[in-house]
C-alpha cells in the first residue's frame, strides 16, 4: 500500500511528461517542452551537488558541455557508419562521458567543500571553457560541432526527425534519470551527503570519509549532467563552447536556486519556470535578462529556500487545515503587489522603447508625455503603500494559521 | 628580444597594479565578511560606464573623483540593504546573491547604456608618449595608470596598518565582538569596508576603461581573473593579493608577447608529428593562445597542491 503510494506520484510524473504534448501542441511548444525536460535533469543533477551534498559548483557545465559534445562526435561516427546503433542511446555515452569527466576532475576537488571546492570548480570551468577554444578538432572551435540524428537504425518506424518523436525519448529519459536520482537520495550514499553537508566533522567521526562521500555525488551529478548533455545534443543536434562555459553554470545555479535547493522537487520547479520565462517572455520583451535578474535578487532575499520552501512553509497551515484563514489575506495583498508589478514594469518598458506609443496590456500609452509617467508613477506609489500595509494583515494571519492550538499546548 | 622583454613587463606591471587595486577590494571585504563578492569586477565596470557618462559633462577628471564616489556609496547601500539581510540564510546564500548581483549589474548596464562600447577616451592631457624605447612609445596615460595603482597601494598599506580606523578595521576582522564591546559600530564598519573595496574596484573601471575598452563584457574579462588572483594569494591575505597579482599580470604578458610553443619544444627535443595527427592541436599550441587559460590552470594547481594560497593562514 505504501508502495502504491509512492509510486502514484511517479505514475502521475510519467503521465503528465507524455501527457503535455497532446496537450501544447504546437511546434513552439513542443520546443519548449524538449527545453524543458532537458533543463529539468540538468538542474537535478545539480541539486545533487548543492542542495543534496552542499557543494557550491561554478562550473556544472562542464559535464553537462563534455557530455553534450562527446554525444554529437557520437551521431557524427553514426552518420558515416563507423559505428552503428540506434540513437536512444546516445544520452548514454553522454552520461558516462559526463562520469568519466567527474571521477577525474572529482578526484582531486573534492577534498574540500566551501569556498574552496567553488573556486576549482569555477577555475576548471574557466579552464575547459578556454582550452575549448583551442583544441578545434574535437570542440570545432567557435562554431562548435554538429551532427544528424536521423542516420541512426529505425526504431519501431521512427526515424526521428520530428522534434516531437524526440520530445517523447527524452522524456523517457528525463523520467528514468529523476526517478533514479530520487533513488540515490533513499540510498545510504544520498543519506550520506546530507549528512556531510550538515556536518562534515560528525560524519567523520562516526567513519565515513566525507571526501568519499563527496566523491560519490560528485560522480553521480556528473552522469546526470552528461545525460542532459546527451539530450540536448540529440534535440539541437549541435553544440558549442557556450554550452559548457560559465554562462551555463550560471544559468544551472539560477534554475536550482529560484526552485528551492533543498527540496528533491526545487529544481524541477526551477527548471519549469525559468524556460517558460526564457521562451516566453523573450518574445513579449528584449528586457526579459533584467527581469530575471531583479526576480532572482529578490528569491535569494525573501525566499532563501526558493519557491518550492515557499509552498513548503505552508505545511503546518495546511495540515492543522488553517488554509482557509490564509487565502483571504493572500488574496488582499496579491492584488496591490501585481500592480505594482505591472506598474515598474510599464515604467522600465517606457524608458527603454523608442516608439511613440506603447502598448501594454490592452493600453495605449504616450511614452512622450509627462502625464503617464506621473500617472503610472502614483499607482505604482499607492499599491506600494497598500502592500505594505496588507502585510501586516497578512502577518497576523499567518500567525493564527500557524498557531499552535491550545488543548496541544497544555 | 630585450625591447619585447622590457615592454612585456611594463604592460605587466600595468595590468598587475590594476588587477591590485580590485584585488585588494575584494580580499578585504572577504576577510570581514567571509564572503567572496562575485558582483566585484561589476563595481569595476560601474565605475567605468559611470565615468564615460561624466566625462561628458565634467571632463575626464571630473568622471575620475566622482564615479568612484557614486560606486563607493552604491557598493555600501548593497551591503546594508542586500547582503546584510541575506547574512541569515548563510553563506552560500551570500555568494549565490553577489552572483545575481552581477548578472543584474549587466543586465542593468545594457538598459541603461546600451549594448555598444562607448567610446570612452583618455583626456588630451595624457595623450603623448611618455618615453620612447627601442623605437616603441610607452604611452603617458599608462604611466598614469601606474602611478594612481602604486599612489592607492601606499594609501592603503598606511590607511590600515597606522592609522586608527585602519586598525579599529583589522581588529573588527579578527574580534568584531571585542570591538562591539568596546563601543565601535561593527556593522558601519563592515558597511564602510564594502563601500571603500567597491569605490576602489569603481576607480580601477575608471582608469581601466579608456584603455581595456568600455563595453558589457568587460566585468566577466577581468571578474574571474580577480577571484583567481585573490584565491591564489591566499584568502584574506592582502600582501598574497598584491604578489599575486603582480604575478598573474606578468604571466599573462609575457605569455602574450612570447612567441614560443609546442613545436619549438617538439623541435626540441627531436620529436615531429604528422599534421594528420588527430592531437595537432596539442602540438601546434604556442604561448600567446593560451595565455588566456594559464590564471586558471595556476588557480587549479595551487588550490590542489596548497589551498590556502601563497601566503594565506591555515584554515581552521
Amino acid at each position: 500500500m505504501a508502495l502504491l503510494k509512492k509510486s502514484s506520484i511517479w505514475i502521475a510524473f510519467l503521465i503528465a511528461l507524455l501527457g503535455l504534448p497532446l496537450v501544447f501542441d504546437s511546434i513552439l511548444a513542443i520546443s519548449i517542452l524538449n527545453q524543458m525536460v532537458i533543463a529539468i535533469v540538468f538542474a537535478l543533477s545539480y541539486n545533487m551537488l548543492l542542495g543534496q551534498g552542499g557543494m557550491l559548483s561554478f562550473g556544472h557545465a562542464v559535464y553537462f558541455g563534455l557530455g553534450g559534445f562527446l554525444s554529437v562526435h557520437a551521431l557524427i561516427l553514426i552518420e558515416f557508419e563507423t559505428m552503428v546503433f540506434s540513437i536512444l542511446w546516445i544520452p548514454l555515452i553522454g552520461g558516462l562521458f559526463g562520469l568519466l569527466a567527474g571521477i577525474f576532475i572529482g578526484s582531486f576537488s573534492t577534498h574540500k567543500a566551501g569556498t574552496v571546492f567553488a573556486m576549482i570548480s569555477l577555475g576548471i570551468g574557466e579552464l575547459i571553457a578556454a582550452s575549448s577554444l583551442i583544441f578545434s578538432s574535437f570542440f570545432g572551435g567557435e562554431a562548435g560541432i554538429s551532427g544528424d540524428r536521423t542516420f541512426g537504425p529505425m526504431f519501431f518506424g521512427f526515424d526521428f526527425a520530428q522534434n516531437i518523436e524526440i520530445y517523447y525519448v527524452a522524456a523517457v529519459w528525463a523520467f528514468i534519470a529523476t526517478l533514479f536520482m530520487y533513488l540515490f537520495t533513499q540510498t545510504p550514499a544520498g543519506r550520506m551527503a546530507n549528512a556531510v553537508r550538515d556536518n562534515p566533522e560528525r560524519a567523520e567521526f562516526i567513519g565515513y570519509s566525507s571526501r568519499k562521500v563527496r566523491f560519490i555525488s560528485f560522480c553521480a551529478s556528473g552522469l546526470f549532467a552528461g545525460i542532459a548533455g546527451g539530450l540536448f545534443a540529440l534535440n539541437y543536434e549541435f553544440i558549442t563552447e557556450e554550452n559548457l562555459n560559465a554562462a551555463t553554470s550560471g544559468r544551472v545555479l539560477l534554475m536550482a536556486y529560484i526552485g528551492g535547493l533543498g527540496y528533491f522537487i526545487g529544481p524541477i520547479i526551477g527548471a519549469v519556470v525559468l524556460t517558460l520565462m526564457n521562451s516566453l517572455l523573450s518574445n513579449y520583451s528584449e528586457l526579459w535578462m533584467l527581469y530575471l535578474g531583479i526576480m532572482f535578487l529578490l528569491t535569494v532575499m525573501y525566499l532563501p529556500r526558493g519557491f518550492a520552501g515557499f509552498i513548503m512553509m505552508h505545511q503546518i497551515a495546511w495540515i492543522r487545515g488553517n488554509m482557509k484563514l490564509l487565502i483571504k489575506p493572500y488574496i488582499i495583498t496579491a492584488i496591490p503587489a501585481l500592480l505594482f508589478t505591472l506598474c515598474a514594469i510599464a515604467l522600465i518598458e517606457m524608458s527603454h522603447i523608442e516608439d511613440e506609443v506603447f502598448h501594454y496590456l490592452g493600453l495605449e500609452l504616450n511614452p512622450a508625455s509627462p502625464i503617464t509617467w506621473i500617472v503610472i508613477l502614483a499607482v505604482a506609489g499607492g499599491a506600494f503603500y497598500a502592500v505594505k500595509r496588507s502585510l501586516v494583515q497578512l502577518n497576523d494571519a499567518w500567525e493564527t494559521a500557524n498557531a499552535i492550538p491550545k488543548e496541544e499546548e497544555a | 628580444m630585450l625591447e619585447v622583454f622590457i615592454f612585456a613587463t611594463l604592460n605587466g606591471l600595468v595590468t598587475g597594479f590594476l588587477l591590485f587595486m580590485l584585488a585588494s577590494g575584494l580580499t578585504l571585504i572577504f576577510s570581514m565578511m567571509g564572503v567572496l563578492n562575485f558582483a566585484h569586477a561589476s563595481f569595476y565596470m560601474l565605475g567605468a560606464y559611470f565615468a564615460y557618462s561624466l566625462s561628458l559633462y565634467f571632463g575626464f577628471w571630473g568622471g575620475l573623483i566622482f564615479a568612484p564616489l557614486i560606486v563607493g556609496v552604491l557598493g555600501a547601500l548593497v551591503e546594508r540593504y542586500g547582503l546584510r539581510k541575506v547574512h541569515a540564510s548563510g553563506h552560500v546564500a551570500e555568494l549565490v546573491f553577489t552572483f545575481g548581483l552581477a548578472f543584474l549589474i549587466e543586465e542593468a548596464i545594457q538598459f541603461f547604456w546600451g549594448r555598444d562600447t562607448k567610446n570612452y577616451q583618455t583626456p588630451d592631457l595624457l595623450d603623448f608618449p611618455l618615453f620612447t624605447l627601442f623605437g616603441q612609445e610607452f604611452s603617458a596615460y599608462r604611466g598614469f595608470m601606474m602611478a594612481i595603482s602604486i599612489a592607492i597601494f601606499i594609501a592603503l598599506y598606511y590607511v590600515l596598518t597606522k592609522s586608527r580606523v585602519g586598525i579599529i578595521i583589522q581588529a573588527a576582522i579578527t574580534h568584531p565582538q571585542t570591538v562591539s564591546n568596546l563601543g565601535h559600530n561593527v556593522p558601519l564598519i563592515f558597511m564602510g569596508v564594502f563601500g571603500m573595496g567597491t569605490a576602489l574596484a569603481g576607480l580601477a573601471g575608471v582608469i581601466a576603461g579608456p584603455v581595456l575598452t568600455t563595453f558589457p563584457g568587460m566585468a566577466a574579462v577581468l571578474g574571474s581573473i580577480v577571484f583567481v588572483i585573490v584565491v591564489i594569494g591566499g584568502l584574506g591575505s592582502l600582501a598574497g593579493a598584491f604578489i599575486a597579482s603582480l604575478l598573474i599580470g606578468l604571466l599573462q604578458s609575457y605569455a602574450i608577447a612570447s612567441d614560443v610553443g609546442m613545436p619549438d619544444l617538439l623541435n626540441l627535443l627531436g620529436i615531429s608529428f604528422d599534421r594528420s595527427h588527430p592531437l595537432n592541436d596539442l602540438w601546434t599550441m604556442n604561448l600567446p593562445q593560451i595565455a588566456p587559460v594559464l590564471p586558471y590552470l595556476l588557480l587549479v594547481l595551487v588550490l590542489i597542491f596548497r589551498p590556502t594560497g601563497l601566503l594565506g593562514k591555515r584554515e581552521e
